[in-house]
């Protein structure tokens, strides 16, 4: 089974970054981006699948693959975006 | 009095603490590898500043999960002093010890230089030394040191005296240029509630001699070993 874990910084954190490539965005005739937030993406190779290994997948999202006090996190099924 | 420093893949201020508590009357330090599992016969833990796991995924994110780290909690939840510098406090964080996230500086800068603190609660363990107001020189050398947490925490760390140390400018003034890495409310270090786990940004492992420019670190240190007295005498 293949998974994604998308992890975005919380709305209530700064996100430097995001605001650096927006300003960037802006500067190369971009005007219309109003705002960037950076995240991670992860994809997982898992060699079982089925809702026990998903909820301890979720379980693990929350303890390492983000930290709830900054980020949010999403977890989908299936393959890479080509 | 024994402090444990912890040694993390990547950990690279073991040297300096364990260097900064040998030049203390008193104090001896020994260094634990992040696989031991037994914090048996130390007095406190040092967990030192550095790279831990390369700073992959968060800082400090795949450092809490070592072998030792079940101990340090262990031990920290039954009341022993426990002191998290720069990485330390990055990963006491993630591991739960302390409250809030350090993220990334607010310039996008790594900043390495001197920074001023003013001590704000004088009555921890850490900072018995040191009379409130009394501003420290201490190094910073990060680049994810902006505390971060929610208004809820943050209410509660200002409610319960939790923040010790605050970046001031040389009047002893908190204002925006003198806060580094746009910490919320120029926070530099904060304890816990039961107030035996301190994490702090600044170095003091890096200041405990004139020749460095500040021996300001040593009065931490100091206090650790002065509550740690205290502690002994009053369960005599």
């Amino acid at each position: 089974m293949k998974m994604k874990v998308i992890v975005t910084p919380k709305a209530a954190v700064l996100d430097p970054q995001g605001a650096a490539v927006r300003e960037a965005m802006q500067h190369l005739g971009m005007p219309e981006v109003r705002e960037v937030r950076i995240g991670k993406y992860l994809e997982i190779e898992l060699a079982g699948d089925g809702a026990e290994v998903e909820s301890r997948l979720h379980e693990l999202c929350r303890d390492l693959l983000s930290n709830p006090v900054i980020e949010d996190y999403r977890l989908e099924k299936g393959d890479a975006p080509q | 009095m024994k402090f444990a420093v912890i040694q993390f893949p990547g950990s690279n201020c073991d040297q300096d603490c364990l260097a900064a508590l040998r030049g203390l009357d008193g104090a001896q330090g020994e260094y634990v590898w992040h696989k031991e599992t037994s914090l048996e016969g130390c007095d406190a833990i040092v967990v030192p500043g550095g790279f831990s796991y390369g700073d992959y995924l968060r800082c400090g994110a795949i450092a809490r999960f070592s072998p030792i780290m079940a101990s340090v909690v262990e031990k920290a939840r039954a009341g022993m002093l426990v002191i998290g510098i720069c990485n330390g406090f990055q990963i006491l964080c993630e591991a739960g010890l302390l409250p809030g996230a350090l993220v990334r500086n607010r310039s996008l800068r790594f900043v390495c230089e001197m920074a001023t603190m003013r001590v704000e609660v004088a009555n921890s363990p850490f900072t018995i030394g040191c009379a409130e107001g009394t501003l420290l020189r201490l190094p910073v050398a990060h680049g994810e040191g902006c505390f971060f947490a929610d208004k809820k925490t943050l209410g509660e760390l200002n409610a319960n005296r939790q923040v010790l140390l605050r970046y001031a400018d040389a009047n002893g003034k908190i204002v925006p240029e003198a806060n580094p890495n746009g910490s919320l409310e120029n926070i530099a270090g904060i304890c816990n509630r039961e107030r035996n786990v301190f994490g702090l940004m600044p170095h003091p492992d890096r200041a405990c001699e004139e020749r460095l420019g500040s021996a300001d670190g040593a009065m931490i240190f100091r206090s650790m070993m002065q509550a740690f007295a205290d502690a002994r005498t009053r369960a005599a």
